[in-house]
């Protein structure tokens, strides 16, 4: 019995001067996003959550987690996906929510007891609702954030064919496990699909060496002889030489050279091509 | 009775070419013949084509190389051909680098690579 008062106390308050609320309720949720969302989606928005919200409590619902709470549950997820893809901030996400408890507030000053009550327990369920929202809000980012991640993967890790039978990948940026790993399986598959008996990778980009980095070109190196292609390290700079030195990595019998240039002629030595420079055409 | 893998010979190199899925006994009745059939074909080469394999393990990767030494003991050299990326990955991550065996990305550079070092080492 408690119960059912209850609910008719939260249907009361919500209900009570309705329209008067909700346009109350967009004009704050409007104020705060500052105009960066247009009126009439907003309106839409918030009209929907409303109704929703209403139809729940009617329904028993006194719980952000009840079965009942599905459909605003739905809507409220939708509405953090997309303010997190539009760039809105946590909070100007979670207002949508929380604005509703400051409209019902001026209700609260000439209220009896049994509207407290009803006032406080729906503020409860609306904590609950904002919670989730900004849950669903930092899923969203998260998923947005690994999504660039994998792009800037495939973007930074070309392999370029040089000539034929010599190609090169030009490294840029941080080396770290995941990405060595991409550019471990391009550089290999790259052998298999070009025949390329000499490979190239070049480090002019990479900001650091570290002993873990050095581990994974080493992998990488040995994974390529292992497959009978002969891999030479070029573009190494003098504060890398010297890191390298000092950290105690033995590069062994792993061909280095200086420049791209460099190791290019290399490879082209090997694979039994000659440059020769024209008499006359000499600059 | 596992499969046996078949030695080819074109002049005086072997062709192995791994087209089954290796079990260990599999691997060992192989060192067995290969080991028979350099001796009694006189072969100066062996070539082992892997293009088919698609998972290796410890084991495999030992043989590669105990097949190796064999054939060096018995004066004929071991190019391995066709590892696959993702074979060479695995051999890598289990520390195996093959460190005695030759390597060539297909048959044909691997038959030339042969070619080269016999004629070399005839010549010597």
């Amino acid at each position: 019995m408690a119960k059912q008062e209850s609910v008719s106390g939260l249907v009361g308050l919500l209900e009570a001067d309705g329209e008067a609320l909700a346009d109350e309720w967009v004009a704050l949720v409007a104020g705060a996003l500052g105009g960066r969302i247009s009126r009439a989606e907003l309106v839409r928005e918030l009209r929907e959550l409303y109704s929703a919200l209403l139809e729940a409590i009617r329904s028993g619902a006194d719980d952000a987690h009840a079965e009942g709470m599905s459909e605003v549950r739905a809507l409220l997820t939708e509405l953090s996906r997309s303010r997190a893809r539009q760039g809105f901030t946590p909070s100007e996400t979670a207002v949508s929510v929380l604005a509703l408890k400051r409209v019902l507030e001026p209700g609260l000053r000439e209220g009896a007891a049994e509207k407290t009550q009803a006032y406080l327990q729906l503020s409860r369920v609306l904590d609950d609702l904002a919670l989730f929202t900004i849950e669903t809000y930092t899923h969203t980012r998260e998923d947005i954030i690994s999504a660039q991640a994998d792009q800037l993967m495939e973007l930074s890790t070309p392999v370029v064919k040089l000539w034929d039978g010599v190609i090169a990948v030009p490294l840029v940026g941080t080396l770290d496990s995941a990405r060595t790993q991409v550019v471990m399986e391009k550089l290999l598959q790259a052998l298999v699909d070009t025949g390329s008996e000499q490979a190239i990778i070049d480090i002019t980009g990479v900001a650091a060496v570290d002993t873990q980095v050095a581990q994974h070109l080493l992998k990488t190196i040995v994974a390529a002889r292992l497959m009978g292609a002969e891999c030479t390290v070029s573009g190494i700079r003098p504060q890398i030489a010297q890191t390298i030195v000092a950290l105690g990595i033995e590069f062994g019998d792993i061909v280095t050279k200086a420049t791209l240039a460099d190791a290019l002629q290399l490879a082209l030595m090997k694979s039994g091509v000659e440059l020769v420079a024209q008499q006359g055409l000499q600059r | 009775m596992s499969e046996r893998v078949p030695v080819l010979r074109i002049g005086d190199i072997l062709l192995v070419s791994i087209q089954v899925d290796l079990e260990d006994q599999t691997v060992m009745n192989l060192q067995e013949d290969l080991a028979e059939q350099i001796v009694s074909r006189s072969a100066r080469g062996v070539v082992i084509d892997i293009t088919a394999v698609e998972i290796v393990d410890s084991f495999v990767g030992r043989m590669l190389a105990t097949i190796a030494s064999i054939s060096r003991l018995l004066d004929a050299e071991t190019v391995v051909v066709g590892m696959r990326p993702a074979v060479a990955i695995t051999l890598v991550e289990l520390g195996l680098s093959l460190g005695g065996v030759r390597t060539a990305l297909d048959l044909e550079k691997g038959l030339a690579l042969l070619r080269r070092s016999v004629s070399r080492t005839d010549r010597r």
